[in-house]
């Protein structure tokens, strides 16, 4: 802060005209990113809020635009697969986030500090191959491993323990459909975790084994409770991109098998919108579903900026040391 | 007497207590076999990418030859790179093309664009600088898949403007790679703007008491100390644009606009029956980038994709 303050002092202008250029000066440098967020972020969003005003679909594209009012969110509270979508939406954020994002995000990144170091870092690098792996190719993988006898990977596994051969995946789509984002979601929590835990004073832990407190103990009463911002934080953004997201799903099951087993709220908005099973894109429709997520999302923004100090626990893991 | 209580308990815990040692092999070993275990999908599904790429076909992880025995290593998976084995598309170098200029446009226009407005973010005084930065935080973690709807009709406007919107509008690889760089901006202006504020300002204060432009100065004495920053937000957006599946998906129709993981899905549906093999084989030649840094930069992967992911999926 000092240092800004003497830097802003060398450029102090002297005038009003001074001044004025400065700030253009500024803003040059901003334009390019400024344009870009204007074309493919704000724009989007009020794009989005008028279309889901209007009927607009691939059989009245080209017409004046026909303003229905809310019609497309009183529509989409009395569809038929409402409760079953939402529901759905529930399953798959809770238990992707419990068992996974924050859980097993949890538990790796205990494991690995309590380990070797460098065999606790060849794990976190391990456990980061799914999120750098192709979607695509990360999802032909989980299919092969699921598959159906005699290819599945399962299969080739629990027969010889007794367990009838069968398709895994079509079986236990819920399953795998956790799984699959799992293990893509859990690496964000643990590298958090892991700088988190690190950081805690060795002090705290030495002076408790001192006192005859046994690992379990120490995670409860120490670890936890130090790393009890980070796991807030890790929860509410994953809650949020979760809620977003729908890229695994749309290549494992695209929301089948059978009508809407395993079909999410985002995915209702890009099938309805953008790529439907009958080939009629209903974009107000859509968007209404859409807009939906856009107005948690921002509710979200709210809540980091007020409750999380955002600039602090973002700036935490950021690349500073290389 | 503090003290002595003190070593009384060390002691107790570290030294005398044989059963601490026996507990703590104990405890680690533990730790390494429910980490392997955990990790054991992940090391099956390459395994089976690469065992698959060299065999006639396969059950579980077992590689089949054309008579149904175990056994039998070949080469033919590897035919696509000379043959058109999706008539429909266009040839594998053109859609490898595609997908490096989408990556390597990432790179370059996600490095400038973000290093220009996180240098101003961090140096100049200006008024909007605090809503900017504080929008850039919130964009960050906005969910901006909602938006591709929306997106959707930007692209086709932009593809109604005379000269450009034949290469940024619906259907253009340039379109896709406009969009992906816009969606990974608040990210990259939020990283790099960490770096400027961890550089030293005496050289910069030298050359603009001298009289030098702000340009200048960004371009000629800030851009060359914050190359580690900037190659870490590289390979970080490298990666994003070369394994981009979604975006592409969505805003192109097949052709000569694909990229590797849309041709790769289109294989996958396609094809009937589908060969899974000759597709686990062009998974592996998508493979081969990522692996390299994967191999190389682990320290700087784990370091960004904290900061930056998306998180969840």
């Amino acid at each position: 802060m000092t240092e800004a303050a003497m830097a802003v002092k060398v450029r102090e202008p002297t005038s009003r005209w001074a001044r004025i250029r400065a700030t253009l000066e500024a803003w040059g440098f901003m334009s390019p990113a400024i344009i870009l967020v204007m074309v493919f972020f704000f724009l989007p969003v009020i794009i989005l809020f008028v279309i889901s005003l209007t009927s607009l679909s691939s059989s009245n594209f080209g017409d004046p635009l026909t303003f229905i009012g809310l019609e497309n969110y009183v529509r989409l509270f009395r569809d038929k697969f409402f409760p079953k979508i939402l529901g759905n939406t529930f399953r798959y954020v809770f238990l992707t986030l419990g068992f996974f994002n924050v859980g097993l995000a949890l538990v790796l990144a205990l494991l690995t500090t309590h380990i070797n170091r460098r065999a606790g870092f060849f794990f976190r690098v391990m456990w980061l191959l799914p999120r750098i792996t192709p979607s695509v190719i990360y999802i032909l993988m989980w299919r092969r491993i699921a598959h159906q006898p005699p290819f599945g990977i399962i299969n080739q596994l629990v027969t010889p323990l007794g367990v009838e051969p069968q398709y895994w995946l079509f079986k236990q789509p819920w399953l795998f459909v956790i799984l699959v984002n799992g293990f893509v979601g859990a690496s964000f929590g643990m590298i958090i975790f892991t700088s988190a835990i690190e950081a805690i004073p060795k002090d705290y832990i030495t002076a408790a084994k001192v006192d005859g407190a046994s690992t379990l103990q120490i995670i409860r009463d120490i670890t936890l409770p130090m790393i009890k911002w980070p796991l807030l934080f890790v929860t509410t953004y994953q809650t949020l991109s979760l809620l977003a997201s729908f890229e695994y799903i749309l290549l494992l099951t695209d929301g089948g098998p059978g009508l809407y087993k395993t079909e999410v709220w985002s995915l209702t908005a890009y099938h309805r919108a953008l790529k439907t099973y009958f080939g009629h894109n209903q974009w107000g429709y859509g968007a209404a579903w859409g807009f939906v997520l856009v107005g948690i999302g921002i509710a979200f923004a709210v809540v980091y900026l007020r409750v999380f100090r955002f600039n602090e626990l973002v700036q935490e893991p950021k690349i500073d040391v290389l | 007497m503090a003290t002595r209580t003190l070593r009384q308990a060390q002691d107790t815990a570290f030294e005398t207590d044989r059963l601490y040692n026996v507990r703590r092999i104990f405890g680690q070993s533990i730790a390494y076999v429910l980490l392997i275990i955990s990790i054991l999908p992940i090391v099956i599904g390459y395994a089976w990418v690469i065992i698959a790429t060299f065999s006639y076909r396969t059950e579980g992880l077992l590689p089949i030859d054309a008579e149904g025995n175990v056994g039998g290593l070949i080469l033919d998976n590897w035919s696509f790179l000379w043959e058109n084995k999706f008539p429909s598309y266009a040839p594998i170098w053109h859609v490898t093309l595609n997908s490096l200029i989408i990556a390597l446009s990432m790179v370059v226009g996600v490095g400038t664009i973000s290093s220009l407005a996180a240098y101003a973010l961090s140096r100049m005084n200006f008024s909007g600088r605090k809503s900017f930065l504080s929008l850039t935080l919130i964009l960050h973690a906005f969910p901006s898949v909602t938006l591709l709807i929306a997106i959707f009709f930007v692209l086709r406007f932009i593809s109604g403007m005379p000269g450009i919107g034949k290469w940024f509008g619906y259907n253009s690889v340039g379109g896709v790679a406009l969009v992906m760089i816009s969606l990974d901006l608040p990210l990259g202006v939020w990283l790099m703007k960490g770096f400027f504020d961890h550089i030293s300002w005496d050289m910069e204060r030298a050359a603009l008491i001298d009289g030098a432009s702000r340009f200048r100065v960004w371009w000629e004495i800030i851009i060359p100390q914050i190359k580690p920053g900037l190659a870490a937000l590289s390979v970080f957006t490298f990666l994003t644009g070369w394994n981009a599946y979604l975006v592409p998906a969505t805003f192109t129709i097949g052709g000569t606009t694909a990229n590797l993981p849309v041709y790769l899905k289109q294989f996958m549906s396609d094809t009937a029956p589908v060969n899974w093999n000759m597709i686990a084989a062009v998974g592996l030649f998508q493979l081969i980038p990522v692996m390299i840094f994967f191999l190389f930069t682990q320290e700087l992967l784990l370091n960004i994709y904290s900061g930056g992911a998306k998180g969840g999926a």
